[in-house]
């Protein structure tokens, strides 16, 4: 696009680099660069530093050298957020998928020519508010809703949904469940349908066929699914917010916490980095696992 | 898939021994009851997510209307009235105004930044491509609230150092608020026009060349309409998030920037009122209404230049984002 020269031949695509196309794509990387060194690189940096720093008594930060803060992050008294955050994360992806698999299957050999439309029913409510969404479930598990329904069917007048790790786990559910939705729907709609059919014909039971066919399939889908699911899950603030009343205690919760009430810095920080390697540990186990896939597709083509 | 594609399977000729025949006759009237059972199952469960998933919304607009004083949950006739005192409340109207503020300028410093870095990513060399790849990535996966706890550290102690040493009144603010959301959308925006470059059809910008074109009328009449889909949707879907933002929003705002997702987040605490439902609704139809406004773009676009399919739609490039 910003070649000059003009008369390069069809095969080349890659026109020989000048200076001034050079500087070009410098100016055109510029801005971003910019904005990922200033609202990135150095926050991030501030954060690693300070969660080896000492906290002073009324708040602050003092340079230091000293491991104590991650030994207190993880100390076994107080990583209760953690492993309830894991709890949460795990068993609301697991939910995610046990919900999502049928309806993309669904969507993507049933649906026909509703498909599209099916598929902007999934985007509208994703596209629209977050908050909003979270919000809602507040009146329908309210007293007024569910939870005063099964309150008078059991005659226990003060039973509770609100508050509870299940209502944290509805919304967590509720917010995240397109994310699943999308990448095993696109793989399943990429799926070489008579692959089914074959393992039909040769004689394979429709479970069979399932599990030795689609589940192969769309692993790789399932797995994105996960990822996408797992990750804001582990961070999340808003829904343990709303819906937990803030007695669902998570990570996120905590690093608030510990960030602007105790105003322990240094400790949080460390548990913002705990944090962010656990994340990128599983990232890159994905990313291992999606290349390793790629690759054996590729040999099976073959 | 069905059950009329079975007759096909069974074994043709005399080679069949009657055993086997018996064999595969039996199971057949139960697996094709059991293929119902899955069918209805499917159909079923495919319904009640999506129940699920527009029960609340269709509840919480549904009690914006109501005309009750008292509970919220208790029907006493339909009205506008609560619709009224909202745009009325100049708290609501300040914070209305302050989140479009937000979410232009993000939106528009997100598309162009975010595009121009698509753009010269291609042309980038390796030991700088590997290094700003790695951080869009960091960008996206680090959980939004570090992102928010870091970027008030970092605000604050840049503050207390700059502010004496240069006499200066940096405060946190709307610029505060706008910078930090555009690193997010930057990032997202970036992702979708390269996606959208990488599956572009090179061939109309080598003809462009070989007719002599210049490559600044090359770039605008060949490669940006065929980019414009992805920039339109890169727009609404920064535009959306940041209007809808609340983690980041409540760290880096200052006083005086309360944002519509702030507002209803303290009001939230009192509990849920037929006025908190309306401004929720409020904030239902802008989120919808930009992504109508959005569908409607890029379908014009698509007509003009020709192109019908899956790719002409905001739903079919997050669907495929999300698969790639």
């Amino acid at each position: 696009m910003t070649t000059s020269s003009v008369v390069a031949p069809p095969s080349a695509v890659r026109p020989p680099r000048s200076s001034r196309t050079g500087i070009l794509t410098g100016l055109l990387l510029l801005p971003a660069s910019l904005w990922y060194l200033i609202l990135l690189v150095a926050p991030l940096a501030i954060v690693v530093v300070m969660s080896f720093g000492n906290a002073t008594r009324i708040g602050g930060y003092e340079p230091a050298f000293t491991f104590a803060n991650y030994a207190s992050a993880l100390d076994p008294s107080r990583v209760t957020p953690f492993v309830t955050s894991l709890v949460l994360a795990a068993s609301g992806t697991l939910l995610c998928l046990f919900a999502a698999l049928p309806i993309a299957y669904f969507i993507a050999t049933r649906a026909g020519p509703r498909k599209s439309l099916l598929i902007i029913l999934l985007v509208i409510p994703f596209w629209t508010s977050f908050l909003i969404r979270t919000y809602a479930w507040l009146t329908l598990l309210g007293p007024d809703g569910i939870a005063g329904f099964i309150g008078s069917a059991i005659g226990d007048s003060g039973f509770r949904i609100l508050g509870t790790p299940v209502a944290v786990l509805i919304g967590v559910v509720y917010g995240y469940l397109p994310l699943m939705v999308f990448p095993i729907y696109v793989t399943l709609e990429r799926m070489d349908r008579t692959l089914t059919e074959a393992s039909k014909d040769l004689g394979a039971g429709r479970w069979a066929t399932f599990r030795q066919i689609t589940l192969p399939i769309t692993l790789p889908g399932l797995i994105t699914g996960s990822i996408l699911v797992f990750i804001p899950l582990m961070g999340e603030y808003v829904i343990p917010a709303i819906l937990g009343y803030g007695r669902v205690f998570l990570i996120g919760n905590q690093l608030v916490l510990q960030f602007l009430e105790a105003r322990n810095w240094p400790e949080g920080a460390a548990r913002a980095v705990i944090l962010i390697l656990i994340m990128l540990v599983t990232v890159v186990f994905y990313l291992w696992f999606a290349n390793r896939g790629r690759k054996s597709r590729e040999v099976s083509v073959l | 898939m069905s059950s009329p594609a079975e007759p096909i399977s069974r074994p043709a000729g005399a080679a069949a021994s009657a055993r086997s025949g018996l064999r595969r006759h039996r199971p057949k009237p139960k697996r094709d009851r059991y293929g119902t059972i899955v069918e209805r199952w499917l159909r079923g469960h495919t319904m009640l997510i999506y129940l699920f998933l527009y029960v609340p919304i269709v509840i919480v607009v549904a009690f914006s209307f109501n005309a009750t004083d008292r509970r919220v949950t208790q029907w006493a006739g339909f009205s506008f009235k609560w619709y009224e005192s909202v745009l009325n409340d100049t708290v609501v109207q300040s914070a209305l105004f302050n989140s479009f503020v937000v979410a232009t300028s993000t939106a528009i410093i997100s598309t162009i930044f975010g595009s121009m870095a698509a753009l010269g990513l291609q042309r980038a060399p390796r030991w700088f491509r590997t290094p700003f790849e790695a951080l869009t990535f960091i960008s996206i996966i680090v959980p939004e609230i570090v992102i928010a706890l870091a970027t008030l550290v970092f605000f604050s102690s840049t503050f207390d150092v700059l502010n004496p040493l240069f006499d200066l009144q940096l405060r946190l603010g709307f610029h505060t608020i706008i910078a930090a959301h555009a690193l997010f959308n930057i990032s997202l925006v970036m992702l979708l026009v390269r996606a959208r470059l990488s599956g572009m059809d090179r061939t109309h910008v080598e003809a462009s060349y070989d007719l002599y074109g210049s490559p600044w009328r090359t770039f605008w009449q060949i490669t940006f309409p065929q980019l414009l889909p992805a920039i339109v949707a890169g727009f609404l879907l920064s535009f959306t998030f940041s209007f809808d933002d609340y983690v980041i929003t409540t760290f880096v705002s200052g006083a005086g920037s309360t944002t519509l997702p702030l507002y209803v987040f303290s009001t939230i605490r009192k509990g849920v009122t037929p006025a908190t439902n309306a401004v929720a609704a409020i904030m239902l139809l802008i989120t919808l209404g930009v992504l109508v406004i959005g569908q409607f773009l890029i379908w014009r676009n698509a007509r003009r230049s020709g192109q019908r399919g899956a790719g002409a739609s905001v739903a079919g490039m997050i669907t495929e984002q999300s698969g790639g």
